[in-house]
């Protein structure tokens, strides 16, 4: 399987990054590829041209900032897997970047790409969307912020603009409890439900992998917890206003049944 | 050099590997020639339709375009098939391309050819097929309704019906103090060999000769049959088997690419190259597997077994590959497993639906037969309420040395069983096992244990060429072996079988190495290349070493009976007083006085001094007929832990016990073994071919059809300690390629069942998922689900 | 046309390919080199691992282009002329292959596995091998191959 043909070009900056998406509406960015290639490949995506970002190291960072941390787009999951720093202040973060795909995947694929691609069944929009993390995008006009709420609004979509590069990705220290539950039938496989909880604030951010178009907030579990619930009966609670896909990893049913116990297992391991 | 070590029985290291490890492997992709043009082809997006035309002409002038053809460019016969069951049986005709119908997803209509792979796959995709949609039909018991036609010529969906005719008293399934009555549903499988498949075609047009080297267990039967399909004369054909990365079933087929690369060669005159692209492969290629079977099995009270009765509705596809309806028939020999029950009954239809064909797949018709048994046997225990080793124990066919008829009417060669279900036993710790599942099932714990069972036979070293005569096969089931010693004291070995990972290059020249008394590094071994190795019958079926091996036997003791004849003759005595030992002829008493095979290879070419009437040159050739199949056994448990929870099933230990006969290298025995159980894993948990309403492939992709990785698959315990000698062939060798894939499937199901029993669960299909384990806990527990 | 120039085993190597050509492509039939396979198409089997600056992708998901100027190592730079690699070696010594189609792929990841952990457990090494399939040999021998080697490679460096 092989690509439609395209032209390709590499940037050696944002503002050219920006100039070049501005310049062709069938563009897109190619960060490490890992998401976008292999749509590619089967021909579901077809653009007309690959702008090539990868080589921006710039934005391949993670540093201690303003009492969070601050994540360069284009650092890869290796990369994030690896940071002692993240490690620390962020440990989900650090945690699951070594969950997703494989090593190979995780040599290329960059945090930025994944976001922007916005795959439900991704692991890392579902746990930044927990952690309540700052999106910054770089456009024309100069650099934006996108609050988590409303970086995922449909399938596949991230409120990064079309003439946009994404940049940065902001999320709070939260070295205490937290825990990733992700099902899968086998290592390599995207979840087949994934759970993300992190202890903030006095209470517990809980999101949902792969229960619906977009990464989801399991806003009943959250609101059983502050009104004071224990992890097994805020649990069941865990599939209210998902909508779970049905195909060969699990039917919608089984998925509502399955994130009931991943997000009673993560409470109870982000809570111990 | 002569050598008086012996190698059979040794873990000698593989011949094969060098060029493996370095990236220097000849796989059919990493062939390329001056001139040669690539093949794609055009598979419209449709199940079941109506063609009503094939627009070619955008992709025609696509760039890089040679031409592109339809069926009604081509003067091809059909396909080969080989394996016309019945005399009542329907045959639909299968073109290498469609041209009234799309039959399946994934059939192809039209073929293109340019200069470059990536010219060839973008004008294929702008091939134009306005076609009529049909409903389709995927499910084998809907086609049997016969509502929705595949074939309208046929008439009929159920293309085939074949019954074994049954042994024994057939009135015990009426009247046994227990009847056990199961249906169980086994899915398609996709093969998956890693390497696809992939084919060059390319000639001396002057002379109208022409060579396919393609990814293929079977280049003899492929030159044979596609001399048929293409009209090339079969002595203008040479068919190259290459390294070949895996096959399992898959690559045991003449295909339509094959046949298509070769007519688009000659009608060119340029070499053709395809090579196939993995979403391709998955509707392209056979799959496997895709049977339903309603059992019986009768039984008493105390566990005994009286009668085992089959009915299996099997999938054809919607055309018969190269055996298809012949894979359910080859395990309608083996559903009495390793049991003596005193009544037999087996039959089975076949049903075309629309989807790729089926065709055999790495055990064909023993793992679907071993399944149902094994799943059975289960079910009775638990029926009489007795622990699943001892019903088993107390059935286990008794053991014979020399051949004995079976119930199912074939000679079985030898059998021992009993011991290896005791070391099985043994290895994983039964007793312990039980008394923990005792203990986390009263603590009622969240993860419950599970432990699975399978005894298991199978028919292999296929096959006496009367016996496939008889099953109106089209070809004899013999093997050839030519051996020339060199005057180097090179040997150089000729085999018709066709290894693809199966490690023949070593094994081969251990046997001939201690047959000749040379060491194996002297020996090579040629393979897959029908001018070089004319005589064979390829790799399928385990039947390499039990066929292909012995013939190298019988052709090492022509070599030996020259080479005695020359001894005497250069050592002034009589042949009667030579005898062979430690790698040489030897004069009885005088063991000093010896002549090794290399030094009378030596003799026999300058053919100075030859006795009188010997020929020049020390080589001969056998072909050898096996008089029977071999049947290997084995036993083999499984250790899960299931989640009650999420359903999620864990192998926490697998202890595989098989007897395949005499060993000729252990170390490739044991890696067969691993890899056949984890195929066996595989089918058992995580692989089916799955469909959508409108009959679309969905598990279309490796990411969606789930091929297990390390992390998945358990670290085995193997044990192949004991060797009962098959009575079928000198060697005593029975066969090791299929037996893990055989056993594995029920011991890894039996175990998830198992595990969950207490709570009620009698049954879980095939692959035991976690939301099948997970729905089968719920329906148990009176739940929602 | 784009140009693409690499380092590939030590030596300097370019072409000119289209953009949409895949790096596996590219070693393969710009450059050559065979021994790098191709089995799924959707970065799931690992059979096309190679090292990019000395780290393990899937040559089938990268573009060519994103390799220009980077440093590459396929299995045919993995053996000093007649002399193995240590993984090579041990994968013999371990039958650790059969059909081979998925081996280059399996060594690769794994030189790139054990430079990052030299003495993994044997879970260690199955949760690296997690994007690497083999159909032919359960991986027993595969995850022994890689154990022994790490084992002789740190015994050589010691």
């Amino acid at each position: 399987m092989i690509p439609a043909a395209f032209e390709y070009e590499r940037v050696d900056s944002v503002d050219a990054a920006i100039a070049a998406l501005q310049a062709d509406d069938g563009a897109k960015l190619l960060a490490g590829g890992h998401s976008l290639l292999p749509q590619m490949k089967l021909r579901f995506a077809m653009p007309t041209k690959l702008i090539d970002i990868g080589r921006l190291h710039d934005l391949a960072y993670v540093r201690e900032d303003d009492g969070g941390v601050a994540i360069g787009a284009l650092t890869r999951y290796h990369d994030l897997e690896a940071s002692e720093e993240l490690r620390q202040l962020v440990p989900i973060v650090a945690s699951v970047a070594g969950q997703v795909g494989d090593p190979q995947v995780r040599h290329m694929g960059t945090i930025g790409g994944s976001v922007a691609h916005a795959d439900p069944a991704g692991d890392m929009p579902s746990v930044l969307l927990a952690l309540g993390a700052t999106f910054v995008a770089t456009g024309p006009g100069g650099m934006r912020e996108i609050a988590a709420a409303d970086m995922f609004p449909g399938l596949f979509q991230s409120a990064v603009a079309s003439d946009e590069v994404l940049t940065e990705i902001r999320v709070p220290k939260t070295p205490g409890g937290w825990s990733y539950q992700k099902f899968t039938r086998r290592a390599q496989d995207w979840a087949v439900v994934g759970v993300a909880a992190v202890r903030m604030n006095g209470g517990a951010n809980v999101s949902l992998t792969n229960m619906g178009l977009t990464p989801m907030r399991a806003a009943g579990v959250e609101e059983a917890l502050a009104g004071g619930a224990d992890p097994a009966t805020a649990a069941e609670r865990a599939d209210e206003g998902s909508a779970p896909p049905s195909d060969s990893f699990g039917s919608d049913e089984y998925r509502r049944a399955l994130s009931k116990v991943l997000v009673r297992r993560a409470l109870e391991e982000a809570l111990a | 050099m002569a050598t008086t070590e012996t190698f059979i029985g040794q873990p000698v290291l593989r011949k094969e590997d060098p060029e493996l490890l370095t990236g220097h492997a000849s796989y059919i992709d990493n062939w390329t020639m001056p001139g040669m043009l690539w093949m794609a082809l055009a598979r419209p997006p449709y199940v079941h339709a109506t063609i009503d035309g094939i627009d070619t002409t955008e992709a025609a002038s696509m760039p890089g375009v040679v031409g592109v053809y339809t069926a009604a460019d081509f003067e091809l016969g059909p396909l080969p098939f080989v394996w016309p069951i019945t005399e009542e049986i329907k045959v639909p005709v299968h073109y290498p391309l469609a041209s009234d119908k799309v039959r399946f997803n994934g059939d192809a209509v039209a073929v293109v050819l340019a200069e470059t792979r990536e010219q060839a796959l973008d004008a294929a995709e702008a091939v134009a097929v306005t076609a009529s949609e049909l409903p389709a039909v995927i499910d084998i018991e809907e086609a049997a309704k016969d509502e929705v036609i595949v074939h309208d010529d046929l008439g009929t969906n159920v293309v085939v019906h074949w019954s074994h005719g049954g042994g024994g008293d057939q009135s015990v399934f009426d009247s046994a103090p227990v009847i056990v009555q199961e249906r169980y549903a086994q899915p398609r499988l996709i093969p998956n060999a890693i390497e696809p498949r992939g084919c060059l075609a390319y000639g001396v047009p002057p002379v109208d000769e022409w060579t396919l080297v393609t990814a293929t267990q079977i280049p003899h039967i492929a030159k044979v049959t596609l001399a048929g399909t293409t009209g090339i004369d079969e002595h203008k054909l040479r068919v190259i088997a290459p390294d070949v990365g895996g096959g399992f079933g898959s690559k045991l087929n003449v295909y339509a690419e094959e046949a298509l690369a070769l007519a688009l060669a000659r009608r060119l005159r340029r070499p053709v190259k395809w090579i196939e692209g993995r979403r391709e492969n998955y509707v392209a290629t056979t799959h496997g597997r895709g049977v339903v079977h309603d059992c019986t099995l009768a039984g008493t009270e105390d566990g005994r077994i009286l009668g085992m009765k089959f009915v299996e509705l099997a999938d054809m596809g919607a055309y018969y590959q190269l055996l298809t309806p012949g894979i359910p028939e080859l395990g309608g020999w083996v559903y009495m497993g390793p049991y003596d029950p005193k009544a037999y009954w087996f039959e089975f239809k076949g049903v075309v639906t629309n989807t790729t064909p089926t065709d055999a797949y790495r055990g064909a018709g023993r793992p679907e037969a071993t399944y149902v048994i094994e799943r059975l046997v289960d079910s009775f225990a638990r029926r009489i309420g007795k622990d699943p080793a001892d019903v088993r124990r107390m059935n286990l066919h008794p053991p014979h040395e020399d051949a004995q008829t079976s119930i199912m009417g074939l000679n079985i060669d030898s059998a021992n069983y009993e011991p290896l279900l005791d070391k099985a036993l043994g290895l994983v710790e039964y007793d312990k096992l039980r008394a923990d599942q005792r203990d986390r099932r009263e603590r009622g714990d969240r993860t419950q244990l599970g432990i699975g069972l399978s005894t298991y036979i199978e028919m292999c070293g296929l096959a006496p060429s009367n016996i496939l005569g008889a099953l109106r096969y089209a070809a004899g089931g013999w093997d050839g072996a030519t051996i020339e010693c060199l005057p180097s004291g090179h040997v150089i070995v000729k085999t018709g079988t066709s290894p693809h990972g199966q490690s023949h290059e070593t094994a081969w020249a251990q046997i001939v190495a201690d047959g000749l008394g040379v060491s194996p590094d002297e020996i090579t071994v040629l393979h897959g290349d029908t001018h070089s190795t004319p005589l064979g019958m390829d790799t399928y079926g385990s039947r390499s070493v039990a066929v292909g091996g012995v013939a190298l036997h019988f052709a090492v003791e022509k070599i030996k009976a020259k080479a005695r004849t020359i001894a005497a003759h250069e050592l002034e005595v009589a042949e009667d007083d030579l005898e062979w030992g430690d790698g040489a002829f030897r004069v009885k008493g005088a063991p000093d006085t010896a002549k090794t095979i290399p030094e009378l290879a030596v003799s026999a070419w300058h053919a100075h001094a030859l006795p009188e009437g010997v020929e020049p040159h020390l080589s001969a050739t056998a072909v050898y007929d096996p008089p029977n199949f071999t049947w290997p056994a084995g036993a083999h448990v499984c250790v899960v832990e299931v989640d009650t929870e999420t359903g999620a099933t864990e192998i926490v230990r697998y202890v595989a016990v098989d007897d395949c006969g005499t060993i000729i290298n252990p170390m490739i025995v044991e890696g067969q073994v691993h890899g056949g159980v984890a195929q066996g894993v595989a089918e058992a948990l995580y692989e089916e071919a799955l469909y959508d309403e409108s009959g679309n492939l969905t598990t279309s992709t490796m990411t969606q059809y789930l091929i297990p990785s390390a992390t998945e698959i358990p670290m085995m315990t193997t044990d192949h300690s004991q060797e009962t000698p098959s009575t079928t062939n000198p060697l005593g060798v029975k066969g090791i390629g299929e037996a893990g894939t055989i056993a594995a499937p029920p011991a890894v199901v039996n175990a998830v069942i198992d595990a969950v029993s207490h709570l009620g669960v009698t049954a879980i299909e095939k692959p035991a998922s976690p939301e099948r384990v997970w729905r089968a806990i719920q329906e148990a527990k009176g739940g929602a689900a | 046309m784009t140009n693409v120039s690499v380092t590939v085993n030590g030596a300097m190597r370019d072409a000119d390919v289209e953009p949409r050509t895949l790096l596996v492509y590219f070693l393969r039939e710009s450059l050559g080199l065979t021994g790098t396979n191709v089995g799924c198409d959707t970065s799931s089997c690992g059979s096309c691992t190679v090292l990019l600056d000395g780290e393990s992708v899937k040559s089938c998901t990268l573009l060519a282009a994103q390799a220009d100027g980077r440093e590459l190592r396929t299995i045919e730079g993995m053996a000093e002329g007649d002399q193995l690699h240590p993984l090579q070696e041990s994968f013999r010594l371990n039958h650790g292959l059969q059909c081979g189609y998925c081996t280059p792929g399996m060594i690769m990841a794994a030189a790139s596995y054990l430079k990052e952990n030299p003495s993994p457990s044997e879970d260690d090494v199955r949760l690296a091998l997690e994007g690497n399939l083999c159909r032919c040999t359960g991986y027993q021998n595969i995850v022994k191959s890689i154990l022994d080697a790490a084992g002789s490679m740190a015994g050589a460096e010691a």
